[in-house]
Order: structure tokens, then sequence, then C-alpha cells
């Protein structure tokens, strides 16, 4: 099973860990994306690439599934307008045993930051700032494109 | 042949003001480098934007490319800074 949401509404992260759990494996994984408040942030903006978006994520996905073996894998990335405290991305997934999933949900987080075309904007009172790539975060991505162990 | 379909993103778009155009269509072998290079060109907008290349990533037909690439028959290019999602 994989889903695959693109959307501006919030979800909730509950009921999409239930219908992991309910896969059939021994173990899921989540990672959920949050909007941090600091430096006087006032909203975050995610602009993306609608034509690409979806099916960049599917190959995003693709990758995962052929690396770990996977019974369940949820995806859902939030655009638009978001304040702190905000949920913004979460990555779910559910293996028969835990390593598969931990690793995958890892993977599948950093190819996310790097691979999906997405664009963050910060807006503070006075100023808005487009946010930059961080080489930290290509490395992360990199690191996965060795053989899986 | 069509043209060529031009779409920018995040401050690539907000240089060039407009989120996407049509250019008139290359040879098949002109880069997407190449193809900013002229029409940065142009001055204004799309200079400021295409100034540092290494800036700048692109995709054709919605798939991931270097900007070496030739543009060949593709029908969108796609120009935008690295990616921050996540």
């Amino acid at each position: 099973m994989t889903r695959i949401s693109i959307q501006a509404e919030d979800f909730d992260p509950a009921a999409e860990l239930m219908a992991l759990e309910a896969s059939g494996g021994g173990g899921v994984a989540s990672f959920t994306g949050i909007v941090r408040g600091e430096g006087g942030l006032v909203a975050l903006e995610l602009e993306h690439y609608p034509a690409m978006t979806s099916a960049q994520v599917e190959r995003i996905v693709e990758e995962a599934l052929e690396r770990w073996p996977l019974l369940g894998v949820r995806v859902i990335h939030r655009y638009g307008r978001l304040e702190p405290g905000e949920r913004i991305v979460f990555v779910g997934t559910a293996s028969r045993h835990r390593a598969a999933a931990l690793e995958a949900c890892a993977f599948l987080i950093d190819w996310l930051k790097s691979h999906a075309p997405f664009w963050k904007r910060e807006h503070f009172a006075d100023r808005t700032a487009w946010v930059e790539a961080r080489a930290e975060d290509d490395a992360k991505a990199e690191g996965w494109l060795k053989p899986p162990r | 042949m069509a043209d060529l379909k031009l779409v920018y993103f995040a401050w690539v778009r907000e240089a060039i003001g407009r989120d996407e155009e049509q250019v008139e269509r290359p040879a098949p072998d002109v880069t997407i480098r190449a193809l900013i290079a002229v029409l940065a060109e142009q001055g204004g907008g799309h200079a400021e934007a295409f100034a540092q290349p290494e800036k700048l990533r692109a995709a054709l037909d919605q798939r991931f490319v270097p900007l070496d690439s030739p543009i060949g028959d593709a029908t969108e290019l796609a120009i935008f800074p690295p990616v921050t999602g996540g």
C-alpha cells in the first residue's frame, strides 16, 4: 500500500499511523515535520511544481520500495502558508521488521528534502526570505546513494 | 516545431516577474546552460535571475536534469533554485 498526497490541508498523523499498522507488518516508523518558530518567524510559505511534484515523490517512493521490503508507505507534503507549530510533512513506513521501516523512513525524508520540487520562503514581521538549500541536507541524501547495507 | 515552454519557481520566478513564458525553440543540441545565457542577454529580470547559473537547477519535462543537458525535443523546461522541501 503506497499513498502520496500533496495538499494544502492539515492531516491527522494518528489516523495515518493506524492505517499503516493495519498493513500487516511488525513495525511502523514515521517522521512528522513541524514548522519551527525560530527567529521571529511568522509563517512559512511552500511553493511547489504541481505538474511534477506527485510524479517525483512517486519516483522517490519507488526507490525506497526497491531498497527495503515495505508493506506500506505514506507520504503527505503540504504546500501554501503554514504557521509555526503546523505540520508540513509526514512520512510513514510499515515493514515486517523495524530496521527496514526505520531506514526507509529516514531515506524518504532525506530524499524529499533534496529531490522533491518544493521551495520554502520564510515570512518575518518586516521581511521575507527564500530558504537556501543546505549542503548538509544534500550530503545526507547523497549518503543514501551508497549501496544499501 | 512548437515553441518551448519555460516555467519558473521561487526567486527565479520573482526576478523574471512571471511564472511561465514561451520562447523560440532552440536547436535540439543546445544545452539549458547555453539557452539561459542567451536569455540573460535580454537584461532586466532575466539577467538577474540567470546571473549565477551555479545557483540554478532545472527539469526537462518534469524530470531533474543537469544544466549541461541538451534541451532536445522537450516541451517544458523548468528553471529554479535548489529545492528546499521536507
